[in-house]
């Protein structure tokens, strides 16, 4: 079997602190602690094994990036290696030195994370007081650094009946793009889907928010919109396609196809301490279990899609129906369709604004957004 | 953009050559675009010094085309990268 396409990019989850607690995060509900986080030698070495891999674009991540004192260093280091650096980050690390360090070490873009249009209801979600504030001061040191800035807003019912308002927080921080994500229903907003899972009404209001907008604002802000599954058509082609375009390395040195995948028990998932990264990419068992469409089960094997969506995305396929290998149920085709679309209405409706915040505690700290 | 522009790549998008696939590629916020050759070409030449006729002037010396034939393709070939946000003037 030849070798597969090198990977484009890289998720570097630097961290898994943060000292946000956004219910909807992607990273897994088992956060790795500080002690087991990866040293700056062997980070350094990753970006090394990553350059020589074929690997044009390092997502610098977490938790939150910023905790890690050596995170010019590793910007530095891909920037050597002629890697282009993009920053993940809840702004509120991170003030006009720190940015203006990054971007002598090589940072290239910003991808800054907002909450909400407002800053009472955008510190509630966030679980940070204050942190509304500091993002768009930050916004405005990125921009004096002149280094080009995405917002970030994920959406979900708590915040929806603001996207006007997200969208012009977004233009007044001088975004270049805006990246509107419904939140992915897995881990934490898994646990957190009653009080998020957005009405079938609140997601046909924003595809029409996003296109007046998009009209708007052409050659001023770009607009991504990234549709929620529930509500698709097909599933959507995860990370590209399982082991196709992007590989992800954890705090802890896990080497996964995608952020979520640790919760599919079935990977047998390597270090970066086990091998070189080059090795794991081509032929890693965790890599290979869903790598193109010979794995694929029906309804995807004989579907004109199965090179386009690659059947959506793994980690959703297991935490509702059971089996990994099984079509995404976002798709239309798949047999349990019907159930995730009963499974998302019954959330919608389901009345509480209560959730739990990501984090460490055993004892979890719960939240509600305040009425405007 | 005319002929007395001076285009530039545009805040965070970078041309280099990507060894391991054998190519060149533009690297921009949260994506790859891979420029046919033409392309690479041109963009070789984008500098933010550079107008627009003097990149079609050096590329009359290396295609065999006619200089209006290039100067037509080059305008055209910029207007495009310039509304994909890959380049400014």
């Amino acid at each position: 079997m030849s070798a597969p396409e090198p990977p484009m990019g890289l998720l570097a989850e630097l961290t898994h602190r943060c000292p946000l607690g956004c219910p909807y995060c992607s990273n897994p509900v088992e956060l790795t602690r500080a002690g087991a986080e990866l040293d700056t030698a062997t980070w350094l070495r990753v970006i090394d094994e990553a350059a020589e891999l074929g690997v044009l674009q390092l997502h610098l991540s977490g938790g939150e990036p910023a905790v890690r004192p050596d995170l010019a260093a590793i910007t530095a280091r891909a920037a050597e290696r002629g890697i282009y650096t993009n920053l993940i980050t809840a702004g509120v690390l991170l003030d006009e030195a720190g940015i203006a360090e990054l971007r002598e070490a090589g940072l290239e873009h910003v991808q800054l994370s907002v909450q909400d249009s407002r800053a009472a209801q955008a510190d509630a979600i966030g679980g940070y007081a204050g942190g509304h504030a500091k993002k768009r001061a930050f916004a405005e040191a990125v921009r004096a650094a002149g280094l080009p800035l995405t917002v970030n807003a994920v959406v979900h019912r708590q915040n929806l009946d603001r996207l006007s308002g997200i969208i012009e927080l977004a233009l007044g921080m001088g975004a270049d793009r805006l990246e509107i994500a419904h939140a992915q229903y897995h881990g934490w907003a898994y646990a957190n889907r009653a009080a998020l899972m957005p009405t079938r009404a609140q997601v046909d209001d924003a595809v029409a928010t996003v296109e007046a907008a998009r009209y708007r604002l052409e050659g001023v802000m770009a607009i991504d919109h990234v549709l929620p599954d529930y509500d698709a058509r097909y599933p959507k082609a995860c990370m590209g396609g399982w082991g196709r375009r992007i590989l992800v390395v954890t705090p802890a040195g896990r080497v996964l196809p995608c952020h979520a995948a640790e919760t599919i028990p079935e990977l047998t998932v390597e270090t970066v301490r086990d091998r070189p990264l080059a090795a794991i990419w081509n032929d890693g068992p965790a890599f290979e279990r869903f790598r193109g469409t010979a794995w694929m089960p029906e309804p995807c094997r004989s579907c004109e899609r199965r090179a386009i969506d690659f059947g959506g995305c793994r980690c959703q396929a297991l935490a509702l129906t059971g089996d990994a290998a099984n079509t995404d149920p976002a798709c239309t085709l798949s047999p349990y369709h019907d159930r995730l679309r009963a499974l998302a209405e019954q959330d919608a409706a389901g009345g509480t604004g209560c959730f739990v915040y990501r984090g460490y505690a055993a004892q979890p700290r719960r939240g509600a957004v305040p009425g405007t | 953009m005319d002929e007395t522009s001076i285009p530039r790549l545009a805040t965070g998008v970078r041309l280099r050559h990507d060894a391991a696939r054998g190519r060149w590629v533009v690297l921009a916020p949260e994506r790859v675009v891979v420029p046919d050759e033409t392309a690479v070409d041109v963009l070789r030449r984008v500098d933010g010094a550079a107008s627009v006729t003097a990149i079609v002037d050096a590329l009359a010396g290396e295609y065999d085309a006619p200089a209006e034939q290039i100067r037509r393709d080059v305008l055209e070939l910029l207007v495009d990268l310039e509304q994909r946000g890959l380049i400014a003037v």
